[in-house]
């Protein structure tokens, strides 16, 4: 929830933007800003460079390919980073969108070295379960196929299961916030049901529905629907009566009053609701694919957890963190689209 | 003081002829008692208020806050009915809202998620008529001098600029009543001068019937072409009085400078002016 109250914090490396330098600032530090910026990008050129260096030039301690690979990327975003240190001397309006990156990739580059360091080369950390970065690569590479496949079945299980439950728990919360009628016999049920966390049904669901992918679907729709309905409904009684009452002095319908002034207004609760239900969502997906559905990233983390395959493992968590986050991105991009006349529009 | 004749004579039911017979009121509001219930007590705001509003009048409603004029407003508008008595129009009792009396609130109650613009237009919206008076939108926008903020949010205007939107939008639908709630409360002493002018102009013009509730006696004395002034709650009205004088006024008329001293002894402030 905070994370939809909270502003996004300041860019930390808001002040590495030369354009943002004040006008009433002396030239000096202008200057002496700038040379900041190029060194920052040469350490950064300098700490993907050593993670390429020691990539190729140490000796293994195991058996793992695609080192040759890892090392030119990490050259290449090596060479890549200098030429932006460069332009910046140069021609700095080119690079000065990109700027901002150079904290986050100096760390990168950093890490990227002290871990191929600790790993495929000293042997530091306990074999099989740290794997080097080349084994990630190595992974994509060889077994991405597999990889984008499980990332569709997933997409495909959970943009049913979440269409569903977002369309049905809005309808309901709607209803339930219109007519008192619907809240007598929903109300009872909800409270009964909506706190039950939805995996708990796992079994049985599997057991009732005709295959387990229907039975995720279900179960899906029920992680997002609770939320929504909750949070729309709450949304829609929570609209100043005013509200109603300006409408209905101009002669507004009942119907016109729930979609020009309800619904409008609950909106920004929606989004809530549908933020906290795709967390859910992601929870009930990678376990129902964990436990039965013989698809998707749940599934290949299982088959690799079988494997011993440690580096299929944190590639695809990899890839099911990035899938998560980007869906929750797209969900904040469509709010900002829609409640694009909110003051402070709330970042993500 | 002139209390109001009528309660005397009227404290029966009203019959469709009694109506006919007190020369057609464009409103009328009989021996009107109203409260609510607050858990177990009852709240009396309306205590037997009763007067008519001819064709084409203007009427200040002045009283103490929290006496019941907002809550007379909302009776009018139909919002609410009351808990004994009638108000009724020409055309019979006040049984629910109708786009021919549009209430402005108190707050501008400004839509945020639609523009100026739309804020404006949705009375039209909502009985199907916009496709047809678009240009009216735009009429009462300028009307009111915020063209150029058609399509501003109202998170982004000012105080003032807001409830000028919100008059527009009361403006717009055409009233017969138009009911306003302290419309210029927010608003700053100049603006406030010329938005009462312009108001008093949109009236002779338009030729609605005019309530307006404030808590400035001198805009009531600038504005109307009469002054009701209630008592504390349970409001009743204390006096009923005409204002003959011919627009645009002054404020440092004699007449009027009289019937401030009048109102204010009304409201219990005689001897601080
Ligand atoms: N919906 C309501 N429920 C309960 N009490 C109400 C309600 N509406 C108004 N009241 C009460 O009725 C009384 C009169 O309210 P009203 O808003 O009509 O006053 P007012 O004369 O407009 O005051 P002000 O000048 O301060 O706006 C107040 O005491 C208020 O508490
Ligand atoms: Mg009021």
């Amino acid at each position: 929830m905070s994370a939809l109250i909270s502003t996004r914090d300041a860019d930390p490396a808001g002040s590495f933007r030369p354009q943002e330098s004040t006008v009433s600032a002396s030239k000096k530090s202008v200057a002496g800003h700038s040379q900041a910026i190029v060194i920052l990008a040469f350490a950064a050129s300098a700490a993907w460079g050593s993670a390429g260096i020691i990539t190729q030039v140490a000796e293994d301690v195991g058996d793992w390919g695609r080192a040759t690979e890892f090392a030119i990327l990490a050259e290449v975003v090596s060479g890549l980073l200098f030429t932006i240190g460069l332009l910046h001397l140069f021609l700095p309006r080119i690079v000065a969108p990109v700027l901002r990156f150079l904290p986050w990739s100096l760390v990168l580059g950093l890490f990227l070295a002290a871990w191929e360091w600790s790993t495929a080369k000293s042997g530091l950390l306990p074999m099989p379960f740290f794997p080097p970065p080349q084994a990630l690569l190595e992974v994509f590479l060889d077994d991405g196929g597999k990889l984008l496949e499980s990332v569709l079945a997933s997409l495909e299980l959970l943009s049913l299961g979440v269409f569903f439950g977002a369309v049905v728990g809005f309808g309901l919360g709607v209803a339930l916030g219109c007519w008192k009628a619907i809240g007598y016999w929903m109300h009872p049920i909800l409270r009964l049901i909506g706190p039950l966390p939805p995996v708990a049904w796992l079994p049985l669901a599997f057991f009732a529905f005709p295959s387990s992918h229907a039975a995720s679907i279900f179960l899906i729709a029920l992680a997002v629907g609770f939320p929504v309905t909750i949070l729309t409904w709450s949304g829609v009684r929570g609209v100043d009566p005013a509200y109603y009452d300006v409408a209905r002095t101009m002669g507004a319908s009942r119907w016109f009053l729930i979609r020009k002034v309800a619904i409008p207004a609950a909106l920004p609760h929606v989004f809530i609701g549908l933020f906290m239900g795709l967390g859910a969502s992601f929870v009930v997906l990678v376990t129902a694919e964990m436990m039965g559905v013989k698809a998707g990233l749940g599934f290949y983390m299982n088959w690799a957890q079988g494997w011993a395959a440690y580096a299929n493992m944190y590639a695809c968590l990899l890839v099911m963190a990035l899938m998560c986050s980007s869906l929750v991105t797209l969900l904040f991009k469509v709010r900002d689209w829609l409640l694009s006349y909110q003051k402070n529009a709330l970042q993500w | 003081m002139v209390e109001s004749a009528l309660r005397e004579r009227t404290s029966g039911e009203v019959s469709a002829s009694s109506l006919q017979a007190s020369l057609l009121p464009a409103l009328a509001v009989r021996d009107v008692s109203h409260g609510f219930f607050l858990r177990d007590t009852h709240l009396q705001v309306l205590d037997r208020v009763d007067f008519s509003v001819g064709v084409g009048e203007f009427i200040a409603l002045l009283g103490p806050s929290g006496c019941g004029k907002s809550t007379l407003l909302r009776l009018v508008a139909g919002l609410e009915t009351p808990v004994s008595g009638v108000v009724a129009t020409e055309e019979g009792p006040i049984l629910g809202p109708d786009p021919s009396r549009i209430l402005v609130f108190q707050d501008p109650t400004l839509f945020p998620w639609r523009k100026v613009w739309d804020n404006i237009a949705i009375g039209l919206e909502a009985r199907g008529l916009l496709r047809a008076s678009r240009a009216r939108v735009d009429d009462v926008l300028r009307l009111v001098g915020l063209q150029n903020f058609a399509n501003a949010y109202p998170h982004q205007l000012s105080g003032g600029m807001a409830q000028r939107v919100s008059l527009a939008r009361a403006l717009v639908n055409d009233p017969k009543f138009l009911l306003l709630d302290e419309p210029l409360g927010k608003l700053d002493a100049l603006t406030r001068l010329s938005m009462q002018g312009e108001i008093v102009r949109i009236w002779q013009s338009a030729g609605f019937v005019a309530l307006l509730v404030t808590h400035d006696i001198e805009e009531a004395l600038l504005m109307a072409t009469r002054v009701l002034v209630f008592s504390e709650r349970p409001a009743r009205i204390k006096a009923d009085i005409r204002i003959d004088k011919a627009y645009p006024r002054h404020r440092d008329d004699e007449d009027l400078v009289r019937q401030r001293h009048e109102i204010l002894t009304l409201l219990g402030h005689a001897s601080d002016w």
